[in-house]
């Protein structure tokens, strides 16, 4: 009865008691799920044009904020440093398709999805060989990123919303808006929606499988950059940023590894559930730090309702 | 002119397949039990011991259940570490609760623990399939060394959260624990990894194997010809799961000597299934060259710059393990995607005509 209370009463409670505090936990996990939804647009973005589960998103992001805040460090502009840093992760892409996907075409997934675990632990020893492993300060403020800080009072409460975090949500909305205006308007972006539902096809048309995969490549590349300058400048830049990446893996199954708009609600949807999750059951009942796990079990549990995730592609399966 | 296998004539079906029906792999398989039964331990000293033998023997087991899984019955998994750390735990709670258990039982029964767990994760393997299955497995893998950190129980209530592996003793000789001698260790090991790999091969080569090939080749057709999907992946599950879990208690009670929670994290999933996959999926031999190339390369790493005399930090030398272990990943699925075991396969068929071309 009382575990009964715990679960099912005493949460609500909570919330209707302090409606302030909730809103401070909704906007922190709205803010934490849109640097999911970003991470999880990088993975669909290469899932969908080369059907590869690309691991290594997530250590693009460490590595594109390294690359950043290293090249700042040098002596070198802070905006100087980002068109850089957008030149270095250009050269990533190129790269990668060079070396590694181009003698790996036409292998089963399994074994491109190996290659981009590889690519990871390259770029982790790379990065922590160059820039070093201790954690880095993000050079928010002098990208021009206000660090102030709203104070509102709703309900007579009290509710903090820092400006770098209104900068992250506004950053992250015009890059997604950005990216569809790519995708839907552009030749280039057709190009890579053409690739995504039938590669036979697309190339029959004349469209560059490799120019493609280099510029989603690329795009990949610059949402890591965004998404590594938003989270660094809440959390350091380090290695430990890598966390975040397993974080993206629910929300492509909760939205769909191949559904853009999946990735954007399923990224929202999870940021807001974990820290519901773990500011009213997690903390008081089972001793916090659940988020390490919380989107996972939810994502499973409704992967077993709609296997191909709540925006994907249904899978059918022929003999 | 080695493989030569003009001469060995095969006048019954059941003889074509025995489990060597080429002499040659027998007398080769003979050579290398020899080394690893008598020449190693003989000549071994305690850091082979600590940093080569045994380390191989324990990540092989653990690449072996992992095969299983992905590599005959074609079920992704990234939760390997996370079993691992419920078959150490389940050995840890046996030996503390019951200190005059035999470890050999123990560590036997642990897996247990494991595969009711493993089977418990496999069922959502039904619904869900590829990649969705394989982050599904990342639940596994997060909650269980979630639930290691926060259930006391677990590793008695330590102030440190870490399990400690008491002093064991089998026949009056210290095995495991701190007075435990690296030799006794290794036997004990390859014991058990000795006994598994021969279940491992009976059962794959088996009845139940044959399912679970073809339930990873194409499920929808095992089905069609009468397969139980739900018994064939749950059971490989639980044997996989099964293997794992000795392994782990083997990693914790015959190597590590102690562990914490975060040491079943993802890293050692991960090492684990590049272990399989270099190795070469859907072969026993496979996981034990995978095991040494990934055991061995970071202590010739280690050691290489020394011998040349090139001063390099050990911070680099880390980084640089990293690096390297990264691009050879990716090397190695270019040259074989199939994996090593592959490679000795061809190297073996030219072995048979040579030296003729054809």
């Amino acid at each position: 009865m009382e575990l009964l209370n715990q679960l099912f009463v005493n949460p609500f409670v909570d919330m209707v008691a302090a409606p302030d505090f909730l809103l401070q936990v909704l906007w922190e996990g709205l803010v934490s799920g849109v640097l999911y939804a970003l991470i999880a647009l990088g993975f669909v973005l290469i899932f969908r044009s080369s059907r590869i589960f690309n691991f290594a998103q997530g250590i693009m992001v460490v590595f594109a904020a390294l690359t950043l805040v290293g090249l700042y460090a040098m002596g070198i502009p802070a905006w100087i440093s980002v068109v850089l840093t957008l030149g270095v992760m250009f050269m990533l892409a190129v790269t990668i398709e060079r070396v590694v996907l181009r003698p790996l075409v036409g292998q089963p997934d399994i074994i491109l999805f190996m290659a981009t675990i590889g690519i990871t632990l390259f770029l982790i020893g790379f990065g922590e060989l160059i820039f070093g492993g201790e954690n880095k300060q993000m050079i928010t403020s002098e990208l021009g990123i206000p660090t102030g800080a709203f104070e509102l009072n709703p309900f007579g409460g009290f509710l903090l919303l820092e400006q770098k975090d209104i900068t992250a949500v506004i950053g992250a909305v015009s890059l997604v808006i950005g990216l569809l205006l790519f995708l839907n308007k552009t030749r280039m972006g057709r190009a890579v929606r053409a690739l995504g539902d039938d590669h036979q096809a697309a190339l029959s048309v004349g469209i560059s499988l490799r120019t493609i995969w280099v510029l989603v490549w690329f795009i990949a590349g610059v949402i890591a950059l965004v998404t590594g300058v938003v989270w660094g400048a809440r959390a350091g830049v380090s290695f430990a940023l890598e966390v975040i990446a397993y974080k993206a893996l629910p929300v492509l199954m909760l939205g769909g590894l191949e559904s853009i708009t999946g990735a954007i609600i399923g990224g929202l949807a999870i940021g807001i559930l974990e820290k519901l999750f773990e500011i009213y059951w997690g903390q008081p009942i089972m001793g916090g730090n659940t988020e390490t796990w919380f989107a996972f079990v939810l994502a499973l549990i409704v992967l077993l309702f709609r296997p191909q995730g709540l925006f994907g592609e249904k899978i059918i399966e022929r003999v | 002119m080695l493989f030569r296998t003009a001469g060995q004539f095969k006048t019954s079906y059941l003889k074509d397949q025995t489990l060597f029906p080429v002499r040659q792999d027998a007398i080769l398989l003979g050579i290398i039990l020899a080394f690893a039964w008598v020449i190693f331990p003989l000549t071994a000293s305690e850091f082979t011991f600590q940093t080569l033998l045994i380390p191989v023997l324990v990540y092989s087991l653990a690449a072996l259940g992992l095969n299983i899984l992905t590599g005959y019955a074609g079920q992704l998994s990234l939760g390997t570490g996370a079993f691992m750390g419920v078959g150490a735990y389940a050995c840890y709670k046996m030996i503390t609760i019951f200190p005059e258990m035999n470890l050999l039982v123990a560590v036997l029964v642990s897996g247990l623990f494991s595969a009711f767990i493993g089977v418990l994760f496999g069922l959502p393997s039904l619904r869900i399939k590829g990649f969705y299955l394989a982050i599904a497995t990342l639940a596994a893998q997060f909650f269980l060394v979630w639930l290691f950190e926060k259930w006391a129980w677990l590793y008695n209530y330590n102030a440190s959260g870490a399990i400690q592996v008491p002093h064991v003793e089998m026949l009056g000789t210290p095995v495991a624990g701190p007075q435990a001698a690296s030799m006794t260790q290794y036997y004990f090991v390859l014991v058990v990894v000795t006994l598994m790999t021969i279940l491992a091969i009976n059962l794959t080569r088996g009845t139940q194997g044959r399912i679970w090939k073809a339930t990873r080749d194409m499920d929808i057709a095992a089905e069609l010809i009468g397969i139980n999907l739900l018994k064939s992946k749950l059971t490989a599950f639980a044997v996989s799961s099964y293997i794992v879990g000795v392994s782990g208690a083997l990693f914790v009670f015959l190597w590590r000597g102690a562990a914490e929670p975060n040491l079943f994290d993802i890293p050692i999933s991960f090492r684990i299934l590049f272990i399989a996959i270099i190795g070469g999926l859907g072969s026993i031999m496979g996981n034990y060259m995978g095991a040494i190339l990934i055991v061995a390369l970071p202590v010739v790493l280690k050691t290489l710059p020394e011998t040349f005399g090139i001063p390099i930090s050990s911070a680099t030398v880390e980084h640089l393990n990293v690096m390297v272990v990264g691009a050879l990943i990716v090397f190695f699925l270019i040259i074989e995607p199939h994996g090593l075991a592959r490679l000795w396969t061809l190297i073996r068929e030219k072995f048979i005509i040579w030296p003729f071309p054809h």
